[in-house]
């Protein structure tokens, strides 16, 4: 299965750092997103975009996690070259991600 | 529209989440949404920069360019209904933005108004005068180093700073940098007489701020994805409400007939939008908590939030540098059908080889192939899948460069462009751009060297 069939997310930008959030539609899948999106499954699937490190703090009342994931943007949104300085799209990218 | 004001509940709507944001939702509010209050959060982290510059050519500018056309659209309403308004739309120059504001009002026929301008978050001359040997975070380098190209400063402002512009009897309040949900947060502490130390509340209402300040993003804005987050009648997506008591409980909502949708996923998403340590949510009035918000769907398109928490401020403030970074000159071609992507990645060769040759110096530089590997980089494509996606019908090819001169960066457009009679077969839909880049760092400041001031303009006096 797909992360996108449990789960969404969104990024956010914080200087050269980029958060996002992964919430369970159904609170149930919580535990499976806790299991199985760590922050070095994360980093893998960034692997070429995000340096790193990557943190994960847990909301288990919103059936959420939250990642900082660090050098993810290039310098940060007023340095950075790329076409989505924001990283904006980098949210979707984790929702291609297989899990059990 | 006449309502009896309910003073148990407080209401707040947002009229705009950043600069460029639609004006329409914002008008439907200030005419159906009964609001107290209605707030335009319009600053991003270069803005100010940005309206610094605009300033120096003309000392008549600097603020928002959308401030006229928001204030002409729902000023009206906003009177009519007793709906005070709380912008950043100031920027660089709130003075001024506060004149402009009394100037609609007269075009609009109004000859009764009162603008209060909050000024204090300029802080330029504090820091050339005393902070050069101050570190930037997240940076080796110190302001000292970026002195010669610096462009502005300015703090982030808390509520506190616009608390004696509530008092006045302003009906529009006009600031530069506040920090966002602050702008939420001060006419809570007004209204409800909530202490500068009650950190508990305070975490509360900046987790009302947070929750509206992005405008649209909670109500179905930047969050529709067909097939699995369908948002109804998206074209006429509405801005949020909230409807906050004096314990600082909230529920957002939307007006009834507006597009969108306000849900516990729309708001979790929002709630961890740009945060960081949940708990730990830094603030010019408190360190919120967010860690333990409980979201409660209550009823169509109506959620609660209740259970942010607080803890007591820190003895700094975060500073916002603005400072010229060189210039970037880009460049893009298409290329389309058989070997699009192969003639793409030539165009790419091309360019470097080119760029390589022309004694620029060093630079920074970015190649990208759009439609290939422009946002995802190299990173493994559907990893676990064990398929390759078919080559595309179409590319993109963009070349970013980043260099210390305007003239070096039209070298580099014009390079791309030259593609056109230089480079591989059938490209087409060339672009070029050069821009000076702005770039923003920040810096603490001890809070008691900031000074706020507010200023009371009155269009019956003809005070301004």
């Amino acid at each position: 299965m797909l992360l996108r069939d449990i789960a969404h997310t969104r990024t956010g930008d914080k200087g050269n750092r980029s958060t996002l959030s992964v919430i369970a539609y159904d609170p149930k899948n919580y535990e499976r997103l806790e299991k199985f999106v760590t922050p070095e499954i994360v980093l893998a699937h960034f692997e070429g975009i995000v340096g790193g490190p990557i943190e994960r703090y847990s909301l288990p009342q919103l059936g959420a996690l939250n990642f900082v994931m660090h050098n993810a943007l290039g310098g940060g949104v007023t340095r950075s070259l790329a076409l989505d300085a924001h990283g904006k799209c980098l949210s979707a990218k984790l929702l291609d991600l297989v899990i059990e | 529209m006449t309502r009896l004001p309910n003073p148990n509940i407080l209401r707040l709507g947002a009229g705009a989440g950043y600069a460029g944001d639609r004006i329409p939702p914002a008008v439907a509010l200030a005419e159906k949404g009964q609001l107290d209050y209605l707030i335009f959060e319009c600053l991003a982290e270069r803005t100010i920069a940005l309206a610094q510059l605009e300033k120096l050519k003309n000392p008549q500018s600097g603020f928002d360019p959308l401030l006229r056309a928001r204030m002409k659209a729902v000023l009206p309403a906003c009177l009519a209904n007793g709906t005070r308004i709380i912008t950043n739309m100031g920027a660089a120059n709130p003075l001024q933005a506060g004149r402009e504001v009394l100037a609609v009002a007269k075009e609009l026929g109004i000859d009764q108004l009162k603008v209060a301008v909050v000024l204090g978050d300029d802080v330029l001359s504090l820091l050339q005068a005393n902070y050069l040997s101050e570190h930037l975070i997240d940076s080796n380098q110190t302001v000292a180093d970026i002195q010669p190209q610096l462009v502005s400063a300015n703090a982030y402002l808390g509520a506190e700073a616009l608390l004696p512009a509530l008092q006045t009897e302003a009906q529009v309040i006009v600031c530069g940098r506040v920090a966002d949900p602050a702008l939420f947060l001060a006419p809570l502490m007004h209204h409800f007489q909530w202490q500068a130390d009650d950190w508990p509340l305070l975490g509360k209402g900046v987790m009302v701020g947070h929750l509206l300040e992005c405008a649209a993003q909670i109500t179905g804005g930047y969050f529709a994805d067909p097939g699995y987050k369908d948002v109804p009648n998206l074209a006429q997506l509405g801005f949020p409400l909230a409807e906050v008591n004096a314990q600082g409980d909230a529920v957002i909502t939307k007006l009834t007939d507006a597009g969108g949708c306000v849900t516990v996923q729309t708001c979790t998403e929002q709630l961890l939008y740009e945060i960081e340590n949940p708990a730990q949510y830094f603030q010019p009035d408190v360190v919120a908590d967010f860690s333990q918000v409980q979201l409660l769907q209550v009823g169509p398109d109506r959620v609660q939030a209740t259970g942010a928490g607080g803890s007591p401020r820190t003895e700094t403030l975060k500073v916002t540098v603005g400072y010229r970074d060189g210039f970037v000159g880009e460049g893009q071609m298409s290329y389309a059908g058989p070997g699009a992507q192969a003639r793409g990645q030539l165009a790419l060769d091309l360019v470097k080889a080119r760029l390589a040759a022309a004694g620029l110096g060093h630079f920074e530089a970015r190649y990208d192939l759009i439609g290939i590997n422009a946002i995802f980089g190299n990173a493994p494509i559907n990893p676990g899948h064990g398929h390759a996606p078919a080559e595309p019908e179409e590319i993109r090819v963009r070349v970013a460069i980043r260099v210390q001169t305007q003239a070096q960066a039209q070298e580099v457009a014009n390079e791309v462009e030259a593609l056109y009679t230089n480079g591989p077969a059938g490209g087409g839909g060339a672009t070029k751009s050069v821009r000076e880049v702005i770039a923003a760092a920040s810096m603490l400041m001890p809070r008691g060297v900031i000074q706020t001031q507010t200023v009371l303009l009155d269009s019956s006096t003809g005070d301004v």
